[in-house]
């Protein structure tokens, strides 16, 4: 009985999202622009539901201060406090209120997670692809340079980097960048392999057009829906990455909120059968699945699959 | 064969149609074609791409693709209906009673097994002989194909030999279980015309030898003159009509068919010959050149003057598109140069000018690889008259409204287009306006007909003959396809394994007496009358008869 009853939430739950995403669709089809109206509409509701979602987030890590009940650093209470109309969630191990934590943590973890893997790929993207337009000595240079730093397993040289540069914000990002390039690196070359061969971009060469125009006009366009696929998952890595490091204690230093540590921080309540602890997991799966969902739904469209 | 079972077709189709679903709704792929087959008899089935030829020759197995369905109509295989048979059953009936010769042997064949291998597959499965038994007719069949060393050649992977041998052993193996019934699905189009003779010839003795009923899809004419008993026009899915081979190359009754017959009609008027001391808009001259120290091309040299076309003819790997490449620059040569108007270009094409570069354009094989898939037209074409003439904003505009006019493209309709949203036939039309944007003096053709069929090639050849009086061009014509040649070259280079065999002016290199090897291209060429290869076969083996005497 037990297990038919948390079958039967599961499935309300699942349908209260399609349901959301629809509505969702359906009110921003209302409000778009006529071009936009289109592509909307051939967005499943999956994808509908992932762009509400990753809208949700947004809205939270930006309006954070005003949403949040309690400041992110102060300690409000008694530690680990049970839900009550005051703290809603609780309060967490030095009685810090969990909601706003929570809340101001979207800011930190999705913020960072987003700028590092925009630049990842800014690099990797770049450096992947030029370097099968020119080939030669420049590119095996590159590969093999990237074949080193690949060659060494990615948490442990963050962890090594970190400790060598320090673990500010902005080292953080860097390092973790550099070492997530590497492998989309790997991907846009191997793809802009592909592309480089064709008949267009010896036409192209032979135009005499210029090595940044080929790279951006003739080879990123077609090379756009993997990039994109991976840029979904690599995203989703580097959530995990930070918050993995978070946990270790070399990411996001404390007193900022951070959903990997928060999950550290707490995780004895796990022991007495609190969920509360697992709400910062809960809260990075739900985010990296509706990228997901956004990111399969732009695949399927550019690269023309059929079902 | 006896009276009454030639009276009993052997397949017969009754008003079959045969939807495709594109986007949300089902459009017709073939409607209401009738057909009749009787045992030992070749039907052919012509028509131009997107007629339903191949969804028809499928069809006779029952077999219909992903995304397609019968959707009427029936068809009867020696009293089996396969509209309604279970697969159990028509899987039974595939491959054992029914086989079918794909386009692309290359592609068709696994490349991890070896071609032994995979003949023994479909007579073991199909429980007609054992696997030492079936290597025994394996052996055979290559014989009788007239493959090269037959004891052997099935131990080969398909990697390892040539692609009209490929296409024959393809044969030999929906031969293996002596089915009733062989589809052959433009067996030859991906060979060359010296190749093509070899299989056809292969074909049409094994399928008389088993007195085999077959169904020949081509879009040739000539080839289809050659094989088949009667012929049977598609035009998108519908039947124009049927007749015997020779009723219907004698007297076509439909405007269509007349129409297929005429394509090869398109002849370039006669040029008067180039002044002595005209300079030529290209000289190639002693070009050696290859990749690492293999020299694809060996001291070839020849001129193309403006307002001329010279077609290099010869077999895939003979060093024509290796020469466009050493004229292009992509590959610079080992020894020899390119005169451009009496100026010597670089070799490497990254060291010419802005304004050399110009001069010299390129229409592509396949404009789908050509066209780069995520630019509109307007971008496409644009792009060279911005670049080498600086055009911008109104003035680029209305110059490629002219281009698109030029080349016979409404431009409201197509400007913003994608390739991908344009026929074969006019994404090629895309890839001349795209040269002519540069306002050069001189393009290479690289085969650029030879991809689409012949109504449609035919335009595209009509479109460069205007071209070239309208501007002054001057075109280097490489193609395999020596019928195109006759249309449209002033002049020809025939090559070789790199070499220059022959060069000159067209009357002169066609008319006798002429290289061996010039006589086997130009004899090879099919011709409309049905007879043509029986007699060239004769003639061959004449020959060969004399020269052993």
């Amino acid at each position: 009985m037990g297990v038919l009853i948390t079958f039967f939430w599961f499935l309300v739950v699942v349908a209260g999202c399609l349901a959301a995403g629809w509505l969702f669709r359906g009110i921003a089809m209302r409000l778009a622009p006529a071009g936009a109206k289109r592509e909307l509409g051939t967005a499943p509701l999956t994808a509908s539901f992932g762009m509400l979602m990753i809208l949700v987030y947004i809205l939270v890590a930006v309006f954070a201060p005003l949403i949040a009940p309690f400041p992110e650093r102060a300690v409000v209470g008694t530690e680990y406090m049970p839900w009550d109309s005051v703290h809603l969630l609780g309060t967490d191990n030095l009685g810090r209120d969990m909601l706003s934590r929570l809340i101001f943590g979207a800011r930190n973890t999705v913020g960072i997670a987003f700028a590092t893997t925009v630049l990842a790929f800014l690099i990797g993207s770049v450096f992947g692809m030029l370097a099968a337009t020119v080939s030669g000595w420049l590119d095996q240079g590159m590969s093999r340079l990237v074949d080193v730093l690949m060659a060494i397993p990615a948490l442990i040289f963050a962890l090594l980097l970190l400790t060598i540069f320090g673990t500010s914000i902005l080292t953080l990002i860097l390092v973790i960048a550099v070492i997530d390039s590497t492998r989309v690196y790997r991907l846009a070359r191997s793809v802009a392999l592909n592309i480089v061969v064709m008949d267009y971009i010896e036409a192209a060469k032979l135009r005499g057009e210029g090595l940044w125009r080929l790279i951006t006009r003739e080879i990123l366009p077609n090379a756009l829906a993997p990039l994109v696929a991976e840029f979904g998952l690599r995203f989703c890595f580097v959530f995990l990455a930070i918050s993995a490091l978070s946990f270790l204690g070399l990411g996001l230093q404390p007193p900022m909120a951070d959903w990997g540590s928060m999950v550290k921080e707490n995780a004895t309540l796990i022991a007495f059968g609190d969920i509360t602890p697992l709400l910062p997991a809960g809260a990075i799966a739900l985010l990296t699945v509706s990228v997901n969902f956004v990111v399969d739904w732009q695949l399927h469209r550019a690269s023309g699959l059929k079902e | 064969m006896t009276g009454t079972a030639s009276d009993t077709p052997l397949l017969t189709m009754h008003g079959l149609s045969i939807e495709g679903r594109a986007e949300d709704s089902w459009t017709g792929i073939v409607n209401g074609i009738d057909l009749e087959l009787h045992r030992g008899e070749v039907l052919g089935l012509i028509g131009e791409s997107g007629a339903g030829k191949s969804t028809l020759g499928l069809a006779a197995m029952g077999f219909t693709r992903d995304g397609c369905r019968i959707s009427g109509g029936e068809i009867v295989f020696d009293g089996i209906d396969l509209t309604t048979a279970s697969e159990a059953k028509k899987r039974h009936l595939r491959g054992a009673r029914i086989a079918y010769v794909a386009q692309s042997a290359a592609a068709s064949f696994n490349p991890a097994h070896k071609l032994m291998d995979q003949y023994c597959e479909g007579p073991v499965q199909h429980g007609v002989m054992g696997r030492a038994e079936a290597r025994k007719d394996a052996v055979d069949l290559y014989r009788r194909m007239q493959l090269p060393d037959p004891e052997n050649i099935g131990f080969r992977y398909p990697h390892q030999v040539s692609g009209g041998q490929l296409q024959r052993a393809m044969t030999a193996m929906a031969m293996s279980c002596r089915p009733d019934l062989i589809i052959f699905d433009e067996p030859t189009t991906a060979l060359d015309v010296t190749t093509q003779i070899e299989v056809l010839a292969a074909i049409r003795k094994i399928v008389d030898e088993f007195d085999t009923a077959a169904i020949y899809i081509t879009h040739d004419l000539a080839v289809v003159a050659q094989m088949a008993d009667r012929i049977k026009v598609l035009l998108k899915g519908d039947e124009v009509e049927e007749a015997d081979t020779r009723t219907m190359l004698a007297a076509p009754k439909e405007d269509y068919t007349r129409s297929l017959w005429a394509v090869r009609s398109h002849a370039r008027a006669q040029q008067p010959p180039v002044a002595g001391d005209a300079v030529p808009v290209v000289s190639v001259q002693n070009i050696t050149a290859g990749y690492g120290t293999l020299n694809v091309l060996e001291n070839v040299g020849f001129d193309i003057h403006a307002r001329r076309t010279v077609a290099v003819v010869g077999e895939s790997g003979s060093g024509k598109s290796t020469t466009a490449r050493v004229i292009t620059g992509l590959l610079p040569p080992h020894q020899g140069r390119i005169v451009f108007e009496g100026e010597v270009l670089p070799p490497d094409y990254r060291r010419r000018s802005r304004d050399q570069l110009r001069q010299a354009q390129m229409i592509y094989q396949m404009a789908d690889t050509a066209l780069n898939p995520k630019l509109r037209i307007r971008e496409v074409i644009g792009r060279p008259a911005q670049m080498y003439l600086g055009l911008r904003g109104k003035a680029l505009e209305a110059r490629i409204r002219d281009l698109l006019s030029l080349i016979e493209l409404e431009p409201d309709a197509y400007i913003d287009r994608l390739p991908s949203e344009l026929s074969g036939g006019q994404k090629q039309r895309i890839g001349i306006a795209r040269a002519l944007a540069a306002e050069p003096r001189f393009i290479i053709c690289d085969e650029v007909t030879s991809a689409l069929d012949q109504l449609v090639a035919e335009g595209i050849l009509k479109l460069l003959d205007k071209l070239q009086s309208e501007f002054d061009l001057a075109y280097m014509f490489i193609t395999h396809d020596l019928a195109t040649v006759k249309a449209i070259a002033d002049e020809v280079v025939v090559m070789k394994e790199g070499r220059v065999i022959e060069q000159g002016p067209k009357p002169q290199v066609f008319a006798p007496p002429h290289d061996p090897y010039t006589e086997l291209l130009l004899s090879s060429v099919p011709e409309m009358d049905p007879d043509w290869l029986t007699d060239l076969l004769q003639d061959r083996a004449d020959a060969e008869r004399c020269a052993r005497q």
